[in-house]
């Protein structure tokens, strides 16, 4: 079939496949009439209902708050760290057994731990939590970034002159950007599943807690809304740090596209 | 472009001797482990809230001579390799399907992306309530959540293959399944094995979280339980011995990939 | 301007050792344009690498202007041969030459007049917002060259800079050396493996042996100041030296003890 053809039935594709699986989810919850699986249109107007806006500021508020500082936390620190992590094999060698002890532990096997630690179930323990996990992936993806820098951009800074600070401001840095940023994007959707499962576990407000909560009641419409608003919060979260980078490292795909790397 | 391979990095590494790395590691986890013990025994943390290292090693090890740790470890296992079994088991075939096929590839991305990013974890309160406190709501949330990394990853090595390396399969007669088998399929492994090692580490802490919410039996069970009942002690001993268990997982993991990766060798970018 | 004296760079110690420079003593004067030729894996970049600071000599010692030379120093300039990657991917043309300047005590005004003169004295003013990857690579190379002259050395260094360039880009290249060098009046040490471009340019072509390298000779270029990529080429005095300088390197090349010692071939 020709090219415009295949095109236009691509496209019709893109748009039927995603509706025609909404349409079927629809008749089965219709069909299946279970109290577990409420119809997708009843869904769509408890989410309306909750979320838009009465629940909003005392639940979504809060559990964003937790993500971005959590988040934020974890990055900042991650690539604090990263960066010596990267230029120093010795650091490394003595930072890479703990590293990956921590990595590897399930996050919520330090739950109940965390807030006996910390005394606490609130935004603190939380928010500490959340940057804890959170912190590996910016972490290990700035010290891979920093060991792959071309030696020869380093070289070349050394020939003019520049010191060790000036270097990792101006040749380390942009130059482990992209792959920070694959992490921070990465970090970016832990927080969301840690915040939720912390959440769960112990809270007194937040999205998570509206999970329990609605669990406890056995009311599924909400507990559905809140799926929906978790799984939704995740994607607006992704796309919005994927737009971002989109801006700052312009570059990157330039360069990339240029020397088809 | 070639250089010179006598031609000398800038800067000269010192070779680091195998002897000197075992005695980095074993250091820095000795004084990891001291000041554990030293942040207890000085008071720095309360022994409440923080029981001393020699104390929950002890435990530990005294828990290693029952068998009901064993029972637990060994449930957390299976529900591990279950849900990163079935993943592997849907994930790699659709996967390749969607890869290949430029135009289902195509039709089903918007629902990908949008499936995606759920955290499994936003299921525990519907598994819990439909299929209680069985393997087999673990098994379920453990694959639901393996198999998007698995996918996504299997997905980006069938479209990244050289397409002048399926060009000379064509002209050699290779036939579809033929080209997909000897060309895609080795090209397609590195990625997969990434997202195998992705997977393998989503499906433990999922294994694991739907031990400890829900209350199927293993690691988190008792966990939930050592919490519950306010046994600190047992709590960090068995903190201490997931954490074990995903190192293990993690190096047995790493290991497979590296076996796997030495029969196809890579064709990643990078090393033109 | 610039004295090597006793030069030597090995690798590794006791039988494994590798002797990549074995004692390599010269001058440049000020002023001059020196060209250093020499078999394949002659260890001209870690003899240039050492003259920049870049590398300390196990042997020997490099004296600029009776300065010792131990890290970078402030009066030489390197240019790579790897333009792609020595220019900075995420930094514009003009940012890039603007890099050498940022840490030298010079006054702000007078940072961006600097980078605007020497873009124009390689005739790049019109991209001076492009980035790196979006030029052609004698143009990137122009733009290696710019930066380099912007940090306003007494003498550069450069390193097979247009082997990864097409011909006649590479013609282009030679001339705009030789005229930045007569503007400037800057001191170049030139390594190459282009027999034929050492004579055209340099006024002396040092011809070095294989490792552990030495001076096997330095040859004269009595060819008229003013060169001239068809006139100077066809005068007979420069195939006669261009011959000698051949039959040196492929004497060392055959006398080399094993072809070559890790079996590459430098590009």
């Amino acid at each position: 079939m020709s090219r415009r053809t295949y095109s236009t039935l691509a496209v019709a594709a893109e748009i039927a496949v995603p509706v025609a699986i909404l349409l079927l989810w629809q008749a089965w919850t219709v069909h299946a009439d279970s109290q577990y699986f409420p119809r997708l249109s009843t869904i769509l107007v408890e989410f309306k209902d909750m979320w838009l806006f009465s629940q909003f500021h005392e639940h979504v508020v809060p559990s964003l708050v937790r993500i971005l500082l959590g988040f934020g936390i974890a990055a900042v620190l991650g690539i604090a760290l990263g960066i010596p992590l990267g230029l120093s094999r010795w650091g490394r060698l003595l930072a890479m057994p703990h590293i990956e002890f921590w990595r590897n532990m399930p996050p919520p096997a330090l739950l109940p731990i965390s807030v006996l630690l910390l005394h606490s179930i609130g935004d603190v323990q939380k928010v500490a939590f959340i940057a804890f996990f959170c912190l590996f992936p910016v972490l290990l993806n700035t010290i891979d970034g920093v060991r792959g820098i071309d030696p020869t951009l380093v070289d070349t800074a050394r020939s003019y002159g520049l010191g060790r600070l000036a270097r990792i401001r101006r040749i380390v840095l942009p130059g482990a950007a992209p792959q920070i940023s694959a992490g921070m994007r990465t970090s970016l959707s832990l927080a969301v599943i840690i915040m939720v499962v912390a959440e769960y576990f112990s809270s007194t407000n937040g999205v998570g807690y509206v999970l329990l909560i609605s669990k406890n009641t056995f009311e599924f419409a909400p507990m559905w809304a809140a799926i929906v608003l978790i799984g939704l919060l995740g994607y607006l979260l992704n796309l919005l740090f994927i737009l971002a980078e989109k801006r700052f490292l312009a570059w990157h795909r330039g360069w990339r596209a240029a020397t088809g790397s | 472009m070639t250089t010179v391979a006598s031609e000398a990095p800038t800067r000269e590494r010192v070779r680091l001797g195998g002897l000197a790395q075992f005695a980095a590691f074993t250091i820095s986890i000795a004084v990891a482990l001291l000041i554990w013990q030293l942040v207890v025994r000085t008071g720095l943390i309360s022994e409440q809230d923080l029981p001393a290292m020699t104390t929950t090693v002890k435990k530990l090890w005294s828990l290693m001579h029952t068998s009901d740790f064993w029972i637990a470890f060994l449930q957390t296992v299976r529900g591990w390799a279950l849900g990163l079994l079935l993943a592997t088991a849907l994930a790699v075939p659709i996967g390749i399907f969607l890869g290949s096929n430029e135009f289902a590839g195509r039709a089903f991305r918007v629902p990908i992306e949008f499936l995606r990013p759920i955290p499994s974890a936003a299921l525990i309160p519907v598994l819990f309530l439909t299929l209680g406190t069985t393997l087999k709501s673990e098994v379920f949330l453990a694959t639901f959540g393996a198999f998007w990394p698995l996918l996504i990853q299997t997905i980006y090595g069938v479209r990244d293959v050289d397409p002048l390396a399926v060009d000379t399969g064509r002209s050699f007669g290779l036939g579809r399944f033929e080209r997909l088998y000897r060309i895609t399929l080795p090209s397609a492994v590195p990625y997969i094995m990434t997202g195998l090692r992705i997977s393998s580490q989503v499906s433990l802490i999922l294994a694991f979280t739907a031990e400890l919410f829900m209350g199927v039996p293993g690691l988190g069970q008792e966990v939930n339980y050592a919490s519950s009942f306010g046994l600190t002690v047992d709590l960090y001993a068995y903190a201490l011995a997931t954490g074990i268990l995903g190192v293990a997982i993690h190096l047995f993991m790493s290991a497979l990939e590296r076996r796997v990766l030495r029969w196809h060798p890579s064709q990643r970018a990078g090393t033109t | 301007m610039l004295e090597i004296k006793g030069l030597g760079k090995t690798y590794g110690e006791g039988a494994k050792a590798t002797h990549a420079i074995g004692d390599v003593s010269l001058t440049v004067e000020a002023g001059e344009f020196a060209c250093v030729v020499g078999p394949s894996g002659c260890g001209k970049t870690t003899l240039l690498k050492c003259v920049a600071g870049l590398m300390k000599p196990s042997r020997g010692e490099v004296l600029l202007r009776g300065k010792r030379v131990t890290g970078p120093p402030d009066e030489l300039a390197l240019v790579f041969q790897e333009y792609s990657r020595s220019l900075l991917p995420w930094a514009s043309v003009r940012n890039n030459v603007l890099l050498p300047l940022r840490h030298k005590s010079v006054p702000g005004g007078d940072k961006k007049r600097l980078v605007e003169e020497s873009l124009d004295a390689v005739g790049l003013t019109r991209f001076i917002d492009h980035y790196p990857w979006q030029l052609s690579g004698g143009m990137q190379q122009r733009v290696a060259i710019a930066r380099a002259l912007a940090y306003q050395p007494s003498m550069l260094l450069m390193d097979e800079p247009f082997a990864s360039v097409d011909a006649q880009t590479r013609g282009d290249l030679e001339d705009l050396i030789l005229r930045v060098r007569d503007e400037y009046g800057i001191t170049i040490l030139f390594v190459t493996h282009d027999i034929d471009e050492s004579v055209y340019l340099g006024d002396r072509v040092i011809v070095l042996t294989h490792a552990p390298t030495h001076v096997k000779e330095i040859v004269g270029v009595p060819l008229p100041r003013q060169r001239d990529q068809l006139a100077t080429k066809e005068l007979p005095e420069f195939a006669h030296l261009r011959a000698h300088v051949y039959r040196l390197i492929k004497r060392e090349q055959e006398a080399t003890p094993e072809p070559d010692p890790a079996g590459l071939v430098s590009v």
